[in-house]
């Protein structure tokens, strides 16, 4: 087992575990978007490390997919709408930074905890890809239980995929069709939830989803 | 024979620590004057400002009791001893057996609790300030500070500096994501243990947020001397501590001769030059925080090192 290969994976897997906590801890709308292009950038860093390991082709396929989708189009768009939208810049939480940290941290002890129970057997790449893949992905949904405003929920959920693929690319033998799809669908998404930010706005002239909670369905 | 030597290289370390450590605070201060387009007081300014304050005469408050006079000598003698502690140009000291990573920890808490205690003594509201602002960062950046410990001991399997540092420089260590995280949280520890810019303002007393020179808002005289001078070992202990522990390069083994000896005390010295600098650049860069949003900052040093002591959990059971 070649020591070095697997600490580079380590280190990107790694990586993306911590720019997950990047942005839990970032409250500003732009810095946010920046980040999320840097969780895409390193996972597509590691997909291609796993691709090169692996001696997989297509796997180079979906580093470039996440690099130009996600890395690229999905943050510029968003920045676009943020800017047409004209949403508050500071990011409102529903608790404190601290607290979502704390349970960022417990979240991803336990699927470290519990991957690494339950992958005994696998090979040792897939096992320390799947304990961070889990970690992002509960991050990713920590992401959006803990924001109001309806663009920051979408980049918690542009993260959560991110962890699938990297997940993905842990697990061998991922077929190809199955990641364009993947990576297709969660653009369609992104393009619905964009129409969605427009009719939210629209209605309620902000895109805090508390305002929500009052709406009942009741025709003006 | 060689006990004394291995006694001199000692006692040579230990004197150096004193001897520079003004010297980087005015390499820092210069820096920073330079940055922002003032000329800057010279190099010996702090050495010259310790002398000064050794002259002069001890102005005490009537209340003040004994403590308040012991604590400064107690201050600089823990912080001396922390700092001679720490590797600077060799490792394989004869009392390197003594420095502990959790020792040190001890150290520099125990010298913060009698500067909190100082800061009370006299019963100003100004230092009762700053001791329970200076406490409330310490609750933070302490458990920090023995994460980042944890994880280094995992990595090295041990919480000596001098193994460490040797572990650190072989090529065994090979490249992991951990010890980043536990470099970024022990800057941030170190940047709000020293009092440095984000956190509190060195260079003034004037300020509302002050925190560490409220405390010591009573002292004068040789009293100060002693309490800059162990301010100034502090800094010095911090940067020989991340120097020895994340950039080991050229540090002489227990069994150099004087070449490996002088090589290691010059690239020391160009280390603390490096320090000073960058550290004077980053103060120039940023803007003071307000006092609560302090936790938020020292909270992601915590974080990093709790992080980095799960990934290596994680590379070691695999």
């Amino acid at each position: 087992m070649d020591r070095i290969a697997f600490d580079i994976a380590h280190l990107l897997a790694g990586g993306l575990l911590l720019v997950s906590f990047m942005m839990i801890y970032q409250d500003r709308m732009f810095a946010l978007l920046r980040v999320f292009a840097l969780h895409a950038v390193v996972l597509s860093l590691s997909v291609a490390w796993q691709a090169y390991q692996q001696g997989a082709a297509h796997l180079y396929v979906t580093a470039a997919i996440a690099l130009i989708f996600k890395g690229i189009v999905i943050p510029t768009a968003l920045r676009r709408i943020v800017q047409t939208l004209g949403i508050h810049r500071e990011v409102e939480t529903v608790v404190g930074v601290g607290l979502t940290m704390l349970a960022g941290i417990g979240l991803s002890a336990l699927s470290i905890v519990l991957m690494l129970r339950v992958t005994g057997m696998a090979d040792v790449f897939t096992r320390e890809d799947l304990a961070f893949a889990l970690s992002v992905v509960l991050l990713g949904l920590l992401m959006m239980v803990t924001r109001r405003n309806a663009v920051s929920q979408v980049v918690g959920f542009m993260s959560l995929e991110n962890g699938l693929i990297l997940a993905a690319a842990g697990a061998k033998g991922m077929p190809l069709v199955v990641e364009i799809s993947v990576a297709f669908s969660v653009l369609i998404a992104f393009i619905v939830i964009g129409v969605f930010l427009f009719r939210i706005r629209e209605r309620f002239d902000s895109v805090d989803v508390s305002a929500l909670d009052e709406f009942r369905g009741d025709r003006q | 024979m060689g006990l004394i030597l291995a006694l001199v290289v000692q006692g040579i370390q230990m004197l150096l620590v004193v001897a520079l450590a003004p010297l980087l605070v005015g390499i820092t201060r210069k820096v920073k004057s330079r940055l922002t387009r003032r000329r800057g007081a010279p190099l010996v300014q702090p050495y010259r400002d310790i002398l000064r304050l050794m002259r002069k005469e001890v102005v005490l408050a009537d209340n003040a009791s004994w403590l308040f006079r012991v604590i400064p000598y107690m201050i600089f003698a823990a912080t001396w001893v922390a700092a001679a502690l720490v590797p600077t140009f060799a490792t394989g000291l004869q009392f390197s057996w003594t420095a502990d990573l959790i020792a040190i920890v001890a150290l520099l808490g125990s010298a913060r609790f009698f500067l909190a205690l100082a800061g009370m003594d006299v019963g100003t509201s100004f230092g009762g300030i700053g001791s329970s602002r200076e406490t409330m960062f310490a609750s933070m950046a302490e458990p920090a500070m023995m994460l980042t410990v944890f994880s280094l001991a995992l990595i090295a399997g041990s919480t000596q500096l001098s193994t460490v540092a040797e572990y650190m420089a072989s090529p065994q260590v090979g490249l992991r994501v951990s010890l980043g995280m536990a470099l970024v949280a022990l800057v941030i520890v170190a940047i709000t243990e020293n009092a440095r810019v984000p956190v509190d303002n060195p260079a003034t007393h004037l300020e509302l947020t002050m925190v560490h020179e409220a405390m010591v808002l009573e002292y004068s005289g040789r009293h100060l001397a002693m309490i800059e001078l162990a301010a100034a070992l502090k800094l010095l202990l911090y940067v020989s501590l991340i120097g020895c522990v994340f950039f080991p390069w050229g540090i002489a083994g227990s069994d150099d001769g004087l070449a490996g000896h002088l090589l290691g005390a010059a690239l020391y010295g160009a280390k603390l030059v490096v320090a000073g600098v960058l550290l004077a650049v980053f103060e120039t860069s940023i803007a003071k925080m307000r006092v609560f949003r302090v936790p938020n900052f020292v909270g992601v040093a915590l974080m990093l090192a709790l992080l980095g002591t799960l990934l290596l959990f994680v590379s070691r059971s695999l």
